[in-house]
């Protein structure tokens, strides 16, 4: 089963832990990514820009309105998402309670939905054949 | 050796993880001393052979090389951490001296899974997440599959089994089988749990039914990893108890998936092989003499199972082992069941005065059960309004469908 896993933490402390220390932590964070790579679990993700950089869409009255940093005001923000390949969400659980990310923040663990009956439904009424 | 395709390598794995991640887990548990190293290291294992074994073919012991794969990967994630905490450092090394083995499977110990099996019925874990962590650990089911059929959310389910798990490590709960006096004690406990999960999938409703099966079948697996591992008269009678109910199972509904009473079951759909397996078990049981409470309902379902028709159900037998039971075990139901027995021996009206007697103790005034079999007894002796009355009552108190669609038939057959 596919989980999409989302490292929130606090920009503020990336801005504030001395850069040794934040050398060690990185450290730790990519030996295991990399333990995760080799058995299979790490199927992908990425991290993420602080999120003054990101702007946020949303239709109001019918119009695309874009606006600049989204949800800045909240404390903890999303620093990087985590594709996990793990057997259920138990093993999900366990995953990401070992990842040294969790030190930074909360971690969010979301089964990932699969679509393909919606898509192909879908690609049905739009008479397209479905895209593989 | 042969090369599989991988699709039909997943297939395979996906079948060898059913019927072996027990086994495996609970040997690594055992070599690694610690239940979720022993988890990562197995799920570690499996990966490695979806990789490994299109190339190098389906190696003729998969569960060695998985075993013998989770230890190499168990002292790879040691020595990793080990580069951050010193702490692991001897453990990889001790992992290591005890070396790759000359083959896995030597060590492997037969109670290896019942140590396990102990360990996830321990009684410092709550009920409820006994059940769902020996599903997961003993039985091999995702947490996903266990929600489905307890019907809860999975993060519910994954709650219970991340609480459960933290207090094994937190106390320390020892992965062994006790021995001596305790293990009467514990005994229970084990066999509590897997005769619920026997029920949870038993008296489901046909409606969810896929799922529920399958508890039924796991509790009739592991019941037979008991019975083989540990020579105890009440595990080979809770087998039996398990095999000869499951022996009706197809007679127990009809078409329309409503129920079918034992009376009016068809017999020769009865699964005469485990009839034959479940009466075995029930005299092995009975013969040491050390028997409890459930070699004696296995008994009682014997008896039931050896009448070829109703009529010939020897019910005189049937009463003397619910007595005994009764003794064993002063339990309102017990009672009820006993009353139906007494009312084939001596009449509907010796039935009835047990049942009222129960009721106005205040005994079972809320199980549908207990006012079905008045309303029985009731119609029997021509008391055709009172007979209405305790069917309409325990209509009232039914919450399954299946159980009020039976209970509105019968109410229509009193007119």
């Amino acid at each position: 089963m596919k989980f999409i896993c989302l490292g929130y933490a606090d920009p503020k402390l990336f801005a504030t832990t001395p850069e040794k220390e934040m050398h060690a932590m990185m450290d730790r964070c990519f030996a295991y990514d990399d333990h995760l790579r080799a058995n299979g679990h790490f199927t992908g993700g990425h991290a993420l820009q602080p999120p003054s950089a990101g702007m946020l869409l949303r239709c109001v009255n019918g119009k695309v309105v874009a606006t600049d940093g989204p949800f800045t005001e909240t404390k903890e923000q999303i620093g990087g998402i985590l594709i996990l390949e793990a057997r259920d969400l138990n093993h999900a659980v366990e995953l990401i309670s070992r990842h040294p990310g969790v030190t930074f923040g909360p971690w969010e663990i979301r089964p990932a939905a699969d679509l393909d009956e919606m898509m192909r439904l879908s690609a049905a009424r739009r008479g397209s054949p479905p895209a593989q | 050796m042969s090369e599989p395709a991988p699709s039909d390598l997943r297939a395979h794995l996906d079948t060898v993880y059913r019927a072996e991640s027990g086994r495996i887990l609970a040997t690594l548990v055992r070599l690694l001393g610690n239940l979720e190293a022993a988890e990562d290291a197995m799920h570690d294992a499996f990966n490695a052979a979806l990789q490994a074994w299109p190339a190098t073919g389906i190696p003729a012991n998969p569960r060695a090389w998985l075993i013998s794969t989770a230890r190499f990967k168990a002292i790879d994630a040691f020595r990793r951490r080990a580069r951050f905490d010193a702490a692991h450092d001897h453990i990889a090394a001790a992992l290591h001296a005890e070396g790759p083995g000359p083959a896995a499977a030597a060590d492997e110990l037969p109670d290896d899974r019942l140590r396990l099996i102990f360990t996830c019925c321990h009684p410092a874990l709550a009920p409820e997440a006994r059940t769902a962590l020996t599903l997961r650990e003993v039985c091999g089911l995702t947490t996903e599959e266990i929600a489905r059929a307890f019907l809860v959310s999975a993060p519910t389910i994954a709650q219970r089994i991340v609480r459960a798990k933290a207090k094994i490590r937190d106390e320390r709960i020892p992965y062994q089988v006790p021995a001596g006096a305790e293990l009467p004690g514990r005994l229970h406990a084990v066999l509590a749990v897997v005769y619920l999960l026997f029920n949870e999938g038993y008296s489901a409703s046909s409606g969810a039914s896929l799922t529920r099966v399958e508890l039924s079948t796991e509790a009739i697996r592991l019941g037979r990893v008991l019975h083989g591992l540990l020579p105890e008269p009440e595990a080979t009678g809770l087998l039996a108890l398990m095999v000869l109910q499951e022996s009706r199972r197809a007679a127990r509904a009809d078409a329309a998936g409503d129920l079918v009473r034992l009376e009016d079951q068809d017999r020769s759909a009865w699964d005469r092989t485990l009839i034959a397996e479940g009466v075995a078990l029930v005299e092995q049981a009975l013969a040491t003499r050390r028997f409890g409470p459930y070699t004696l309902q296995a008994a009682i379902a014997a008896v039931h199972a050896g009448a070829r028709r109703a009529e010939e159900t020897d019910w005189r037998q049937i009463c003397a082992l619910y007595d005994a039971l009764l003794e064993m075990q002063p339990s309102p139901v017990i009672a009820l069941n006993r009353a139906v027995a007494v009312a084939r021996v001596a009449g509907p009206a010796a039935g009835l005065a047990l049942v009222d007697g129960l009721l106005a103790r205040g005994e079972l005034l809320d199980y549908h059960l207990a006012h079905a079999t008045r309303a029985d007894f009731c119609r029997r002796l021509g008391r055709v309004e009172d007979a209405r009355e305790a069917c309409r009552r325990a209509l009232a108190l039914a919450t399954s469908e299946r159980d009020q669609r039976h209970l509105e038939g019968r109410l229509k057959e009193l007119g």
